[in-house]
């Protein structure tokens, strides 16, 4: 009997910004026991941060309460439950946010929220440093001491312990900060199958289901090359799912009715989406092997997934430590034909001369030309000479902000004072933005974990 | 038995991403058949040389299991993250830039290949 038991999972967003409408679809487009919400990236906790830092009331994905908002009635109906780490760097807020609407609308006994907190260590940075913890950087070796006084944020990666714990506990709402994306999949599947957690082959599969379905529909026919104009209505795409079993195989799907594809290729092309070294694909709750992973069409829109191995977890958790670096802009001016490319070029030099003259010092000036090499570089070729329009893109970065700002003032001059056929300017100004750089470091499992805690809102 | 020349694009489908700053790209035979060329043709070497300039490094690993070949481009992304000025800071289409890469196959399978992609 237990042996027939499958759990579905489904994703509802593959980062903060994905599509507004893929939880509601999710919840009602077919049945599920799950839906994970992944939200966040390196870059979004840093934005998260700064909201924070203005407003002690924010610094979660807030989309996530107005989605949640919208489902709630029907989670409550089916007994669906939500695992997310929409918390970012205040899950407590985004918790009580979630809790207030459940009360508006009626639900306030019927939803029981799993506060995942202990992930920050924004608050623990100095005393372990004076401890002896260098969190020396994963990619320069320097020890964090040489930035300490710029760091923004600090959070570790926590694995899907946290998350079985809140299930356990009757949390039909899990949210998290910083769990990884994987560990919002393999969290229900321990908790609904008693999983031993020392099984590595049990968890590099439900790792590898996670890694699937985390960033949403590039599963399941969006961002697809292969065939990408038989790709049946993308704009009903339908978000992928996974409907996994006791032993660890999954069939990764969508539901009936909805557009996209699910298809070897689909999944394939997630799989080898960031991929490092792909036997060793290294997580907080196992190693997974992706060359272990077997692939077969299971029907229309059905791919079978089995046969994968892992290894044992390491005793390390990676940190992801956002700093801040200095400031950028890029400005853009478009020029047309005849010459269009040449007249792109003549814009860039006379722009650098005049950066020059004023004295302004960059650590880089970064000149693409848009439509002839700014993605593939030399490799796009030469360029036709009746090129219909070339974009002179110009991008600056300093550690200062008064160059930077300088820079924003010499792209529309340029208009009247450059070479000729320009337009595309109408935007205005560029921006200066703020850099925030990362500062990855191996951290003890046990310095983190220990200070991880679940409680119920 | 000479062979011709043919593009990737016609071998191959790919996805690529970031890692800091490095980009990798998946590269995944569009046929079964076509894979064992791909793992004799396309080494790290063979790579290197197409992005001599624009990338420091390239390693290369193999998934047989998925017809798929993964190759790290180190220093592709000049800074990555949110550091890099560039257009694809986070190398989301360096898949397609390899896509461009030819090899020598035989007559009959470049001519197969190109078929099927009509």
């Amino acid at each position: 009997m237990s042996n027939s038991k499958v759990v579905r999972i489904a994703a509802g967003q593959g980062f903060w910004g994905d599509w507004l409408e893929a939880p509601v679809r999710q919840v009602k487009g077919g049945k599920i026991d799950y839906l994970m919400l992944d939200y966040l990236a390196e870059v979004t906790m840093s934005i998260l941060q700064k909201q924070r830092s203005r407003d002690p009331a924010m610094g979660y994905a807030r989309d996530f309460v107005s989605q949640m908002e919208r489902i709630l009635p029907a989670i409550a109906e089916h007994g669906i439950r939500v695992v997310s780490n929409a918390g970012g760097v205040n899950p407590r807020a985004c918790a009580q946010a979630v809790r207030a609407a459940a009360d508006r609308l009626g639900l306030g006994d019927r939803i029981r929220i799993g506060l995942v907190i202990g992930d920050d260590l924004m608050d623990r940075l100095d005393p372990l440093i004076a401890a002896g913890e260098t969190f020396a950087s994963m990619d320069t070796g320097r020890p964090l001491s040489d930035v300490r006084a710029s760091v923004r944020s600090a959070n570790a990666y926590l694995g899907m312990a946290p998350v079985v714990e809140a299930l356990a506990r009757g949390a039909n709402i899990v949210i998290t900060g910083r769990v990884t994306d994987t560990g919002l999949t393999l969290g229900p599947l321990v908790h609904e199958f008693g999983w031993s957690t020392g099984n590595w082959d049990l968890m590099a599969a439900g790792t590898i289901a996670g890694h699937i379905i985390e960033c949403g529909a590039q599963s399941s026919g969006g961002n697809l090359l292969k065939d990408w104009r038989s790709v049946p209505r993308l704009e009903d795409v339908g978000f992928p799912l996974v409907e996994v079993k006791a032993d660890g195989s999954f069939v990764v799907t969508k539901h009936p009715g909805t557009g996209g594809v699910v298809n070897v290729a689909s999944v394939t092309e997630q799989l080898v989406y960031e991929m490092g070294n792909p036997t060793n694909y290294i997580t907080p709750d196992c190693v997974a092997d992706f060359t272990s992973i077997r692939l077969r069409p299971a029907g229309k829109n059905r791919v079978e997934v089995s046969g994968i191995t892992g290894s044992p977890r390491t005793g390390m958790l990676k940190a992801s430590i956002a700093w801040f670096y200095g400031y950028k802009a890029v400005g853009t001016l478009v020029y047309s034909w005849p010459d269009a490319l040449d007249k792109a070029k003549a814009a860039d030099r006379i722009l650098r001369k005049r950066l020059k003259i004023l004295g302004l010092e960059f650590e880089q000036v970064l000149t693409e030309f848009v439509g002839v090499d700014a993605t593939h570089g030399r490799l796009g070729g030469t360029p036709s000479p009746e090129l219909a329009e070339v974009m002179l893109r110009v991008g600056v970065r300093a550690r200062d902000r008064a160059p930077v700002e300088r820079f924003t003032r010499e792209i529309a001059p340029l208009v009247l004072t450059g070479p000729p056929s320009v337009t595309g300017f109408a935007g205005g100004r560029p921006q200066v933005e703020e850099v925030v750089a990362y500062w990855p470091a191996l951290l003890a499992r046990e310095t983190v974990e220990s200070s991880v805690r679940v409680e119920l809102v | 038995m000479p062979g011709v020349q043919l593009q990737l694009r016609f071998l191959a489908h790919a996805r690529s991403g970031d890692k800091g700053d490095s980009a990798n790209v998946g590269l995944i035979a569009l046929e079964p058949a076509y894979y064992p060329v791909l793992v004799k043709q396309v080494t790290r070497a063979r790579v290197a040389r197409h992005f001599k300039g624009m990338v420091t490094g390239v390693e290369r690993y193999v998934l047989p299991n998925l017809n798929a070949l993964n190759f790290l481009l180190h220093g592709a992304l000049d800074g990555g993250g949110t550091l890099s000025l560039k257009t694809d800071a986070q190398g989301k289409v360096f898949s397609t830039a390899l896509l461009r890469m030819e090899i020598e196959v035989p007559r009959a399978l470049a001519a197969r290949a190109r078929k099927a992609a009509q």
